[in-house]
């Protein structure tokens, strides 16, 4: 462990750590514009230079490796100077428009340019132009500002793994554009934003709308897939701007997928403000009394096996327990958080945990995917594995539909057969698992869904008993889920209880006559034809298929607009916060709950956020743990045996931008799907050169 | 001694000339009072009065919504709503100035980067009701065409001490 001294102050660190490291450990700030600590180091930007004592020149300090008794001084005459010739160098073609461009105030160029920039030009020449390139609907580009720092080529061959962008010519004429005839379809393309220190890249959906200093920001938590990243929520007046990752080491790095970014414009669009009631066939606005006394009108007298309640895929815990809470108290047990009827069983919790947990996934050495696409279902967790394999000594399996997972894996095939062969021992990858410290498996909902969905479940409990997926101190069972609401539902048991129906009996019962009145809460996934004469009562944010059949829409709030608890795929309970209001009438959800059961005459007992959150912890104490992974015991055997069925093994998910309400509402998602089709699709024509 | 200066003084009525001749000087000099309205007297080019938003030679408006006057304003009397226009350049939706609230600090046309919004010479726009007052982007706009001649010419001579 090299010892170094950098501006007076010892520091010993790892062998192979550059300057820039060491600085950043102790606090001390280099101005950088290439450098990212996520990034492969490519010292072009030359802004990190400091002096080294005994070295003939100022030095790149991100490139430069620390050696034994170094001494660094950062900031000296000739350190300054020296920035202050590069940043020279870069404004002489970087264009004056600071008051147009969207970066202007958080521009990591016009903060050093206030440290390191003289106050004049010196150049009388003209300055540059560069053409700007086509990036697709998110990414609005103006590649004149660019500095060509090379941030954006990294990330996309690096991180996203779609190695679409690169840089062209030399010295003044560099210009980074794309490779011929690719697009920039990445699913994390908009990372590219985040990574760019000017304003070359900026976001095209909300480009000239706002300024960054007038954006108030709200700590959040993503909730378009079950990752969970965690986000922040700008906002202006009562408006959503735009939602960028935070950095969470645990759980999204400081990545952030398309979707979970971009679909805020479904926020504005397409939003249930107020109450309906259906009459003579028409959806019409009432009041908030008319149509609570619609449901308990239409709730007197009715038994509570002919009761039923669905959650949908981005409800909250808080929305959930009230619902259970009210069901229970009406007599019910029909209660289901699985609306594609996943076969997940509840009473293990490891069972459907992505046990391994997502920062956990890069410790593993072998990997089984079983009917998932982890690039289109959680793409920032996708980019994870990518990391783990890039580094080597990792070897992934996939069954299920062959598509790019921008890493390489062995395809074995699409049958579940091919499940059973592994857990049964017979097919050469249940040595690979078996041999390898930390092996691992990922099941997607893709399979768990289907009608041999339990079956399956119970081939992967088998195969990770048989080759040692779950041992000391690792547990390499991962379910991959798609619902935010998911693991807080199974968590608070938003399951069929004594006697109850799950989701395909509350659909066969409504069709029957056997159900009369079924809760949707944002539930917009079940096939609403099969709801049969039933009367559905609707609560949601969006006005989505569930809208649309239901007989009363009770308008709820979206997960900006709301402090809510949401429990990832991991199990860690994660808690939204109120960017803004919900839109007109709309409340939270679970005080609509609150003030239905009132009018039932049925009051639940809890009146504050507090209260609800105290019952969610006597639920599961799960709740109580916020932002932390409460892991769960392997437990008892789940899954069922049986036979399978010979359909191909495919991902849940066809349009990675349209999954839910929020994104069905959003004009960027819908470009998009234009633009890409259904995601993840990168590969570009054949040129000429292609041999 | 001065007992006896000061009652001859008081005798013979000597301040009392002074003061008189004093007005006699005045009756001879220029009047400094003007007949306002008809007569108005000279203002600084850097008198600040009335907002108005200017445009280029070629009409195109000048303003770019950066929003930098409405992040400097002290009275917070500027509200901007940026939008792209169709040919893809940023220009203000909306433009609004709360004359009621604007203190004529000066400080918006300092921040402009653009010398779009000014304070001009005109200070004769009191109006009969609040309303009024509350300027939107058309009337801005309308007031730099009325006043750019003056507008352009305030800018010039000021332009050497800037």
């Amino acid at each position: 462990m090299p010892k170094l001294t950098i501006d007076g102050r010892e520091i010993e660190v790892e062998a192979g750590t550059t300057i820039i490291q060491a600085a950043d450990q102790l606090g001390i700030e280099i101005p950088r514009f290439c450098y990212h600590e996520r990034l492969a180091i490519a010292g072009n930007c030359r802004m990190c230079l400091v002096e080294v004592e005994k070295m003939p020149k100022p030095v790149a300090s991100c490139a430069q490796p620390v050696g034994e008794g170094m001494v660094v001084k950062t900031n000296t005459p000739v350190v300054r100077k020296a920035r202050q010739g590069v940043m020279e160098f870069l404004l002489l073609n970087h264009p004056l428009d600071c008051p147009i461009c969207d970066q202007g105030g958080e521009c990591d160029l016009q903060d050093q340019a206030m440290a390191y920039g003289a106050d004049k030009g010196r150049c009388q020449e003209g300055k540059r132009a560069v053409p700007d390139k086509d990036y697709g609907p998110l990414v609005q580009t103006m590649m004149t500002r660019c500095i060509q720092c090379t941030r954006c080529v990294r990330f996309i061959s690096e991180i996203a793994g779609t190695p679409v962008l690169g840089g062209l010519g030399r010295g003044e004429h560099m210009e980074i554009s794309r490779y011929v005839g690719a697009v920039v379809s990445s699913e994390l393309s908009g990372n590219l934003i985040d990574l760019c220190p000017v304003g070359a890249l900026t976001n095209k959906p909300a480009s000239y709308t706002y300024r960054s200093w007038e954006l108030k920001k709200t700590e959040s938590v993503d909730t378009m897939d079950a990752l969970g990243a965690s986000i922040r929520v700008d906002t202006r007046g009562n408006e959503v701007i735009r939602v960028l990752p935070r950095v969470n080491e645990d759980v999204n790095e400081e990545w952030l997928s398309d979707r979970s970014r971009f679909a805020v414009d479904g926020l504005k669009r397409q939003r249930l403000d107020r109450p309906y009631v259906r009459k003579d066939g028409k959806l019409v606005a009432v009041t908030w009394t008319e149509a609570f006394a619609a449901i308990a009108d239409k709730l007197k007298g009715l038994a509570g096996s002919k009761i039923a309640a669905i959650a949908g895929d981005q409800a909250d815990a808080e929305a959930m327990v009230a619902y259970k809470d009210l069901l229970t108290a009406l007599g019910s047990t029909n209660l289901d958080c699985r609306q594609d009827g996943a076969a997940l069983d509840p009473a293990v919790r490891a069972s459907y945990l992505f046990n391994s947990t997502a920062a956990g996934i890069e410790n593993a050495d072998a990997l089984l995917l079983i009917g998932t696409n982890p690039r289109k279902e959680s793409p920032v967790l996708n980019a994870r594995i990518r990391k783990r394999w890039q580094k080597g000594g990792f070897k992934v399996a996939r069954i299920g539909h062959k598509s790019d997972l921008t890493y390489k894996y062995e395809d074995l095939g699409d049958q579940a057969s091919v499940l059973k062969d592994i857990a049964e021992g017979k097919h050469p990858f249940f040595e690979v698992l078996k041999n390898a410290a930390r092996p691992a498996l990922v099941i997607g909902q893709g399979a768990l869904s289907r009608d041999d969905g339990a079956v399956l479940l119970g081939l992967a409990r088998k195969l990770a008993d048989a080759a040692g997926l779950v041992k000391d101190g690792w547990n390499g069972f991962n379910v991959l889920h798609t619902a935010a609401a998911r693991v807080g539902g199974l968590d608070l048991g938003f399951v069929p209880g004594q006697g109850g129906k799950d989701v395909a009996g509350i659909l066969a019962g409504a069709a029957k006559g056997d159900i009369e009145v079924v809760f949707l809460l944002g539930a917009d996934e079940v096939e609403m034809a099969a709801l049969g004469k039933a009367f559905v009562v609707y609560q949601g944010s969006h006005g989505d298929a569930g809208a649309h059949r239901a007989d009363v829409v009770l308008p709820g709030a979206a997960y900006t607009e709301k402090s809510a608890t949401y429990v990832n795929l991991e199990g860690r309970a994660q808690q939204t916060r109120l960017a803004v209001f919900p839109p007109g009438e709309a409340k939270e959800d679970w005080r609509i709950v609150r003030a239905l059961s009132d009018v039932l005459g049925k009051p639940l007992p809890y009146d504050s956020l507090k209260s609800v959150r105290e019952r969610l912890v006597k639920a599961s104490p799960v709740f109580a743990a916020i932002d932390a992974v409460t892991p769960a015991a392997w437990g008892a055997a789940f899954g069922t045996e049986g036979a399978l069925s010979d359909q191909a093994l495919v991902s849940n998910i066809d349009n990675f931008y349209m999954t839910d309400p929020i994104s069905r509402a959003s004009k960027t998602m819908a470009e998009c799907t234009a633009a890409f089709g259904g995601g993840c699709n990168h590969k570009h024509k054949k040129t000429g050169t292609h041999g | 001694m001065s007992f006896i200066d000061r009652t001859t003084r008081a005798f013979l009525l000597t301040e009392l000339f002074q003061g008189l001749w004093v007005t006699l000087g005045y009756m001879f000099k220029p009047k400094v009072t003007i007949n306002y309205p008809y007569e108005k007297g000279p203002l600084s080019p850097r008198f600040r009065g009335e907002h108005a938003l200017r445009r280029y030679a070629n009409g195109e408006e000048r303003c770019i919504a950066c929003k930098l006057c409405e992040a400097i304003c002290p009275a917070q009397a500027i509200t901007i709503e940026p939008e792209p226009r169709p040919d893809g350049s940023r220009r203000a939706r909306r433009y609004d100035l709360d004359m009621t609230k604007c203190i004529y600090c000066g400080l918006c046309q300092e921040a402009c980067p653009v010398d779009a919004i000014v304070e001009g010479p005109n200070f004769e726009y009191a109006t009969e009701t609040r309303a009024e007052l509350m300027y939107n982007k058309s009337k801005l706009l309308a007031n730099g065409d009325r006043w750019e001649v003056e507008l352009a010419f305030r800018l010039a001579a000021d332009a050497p001490y800037r």
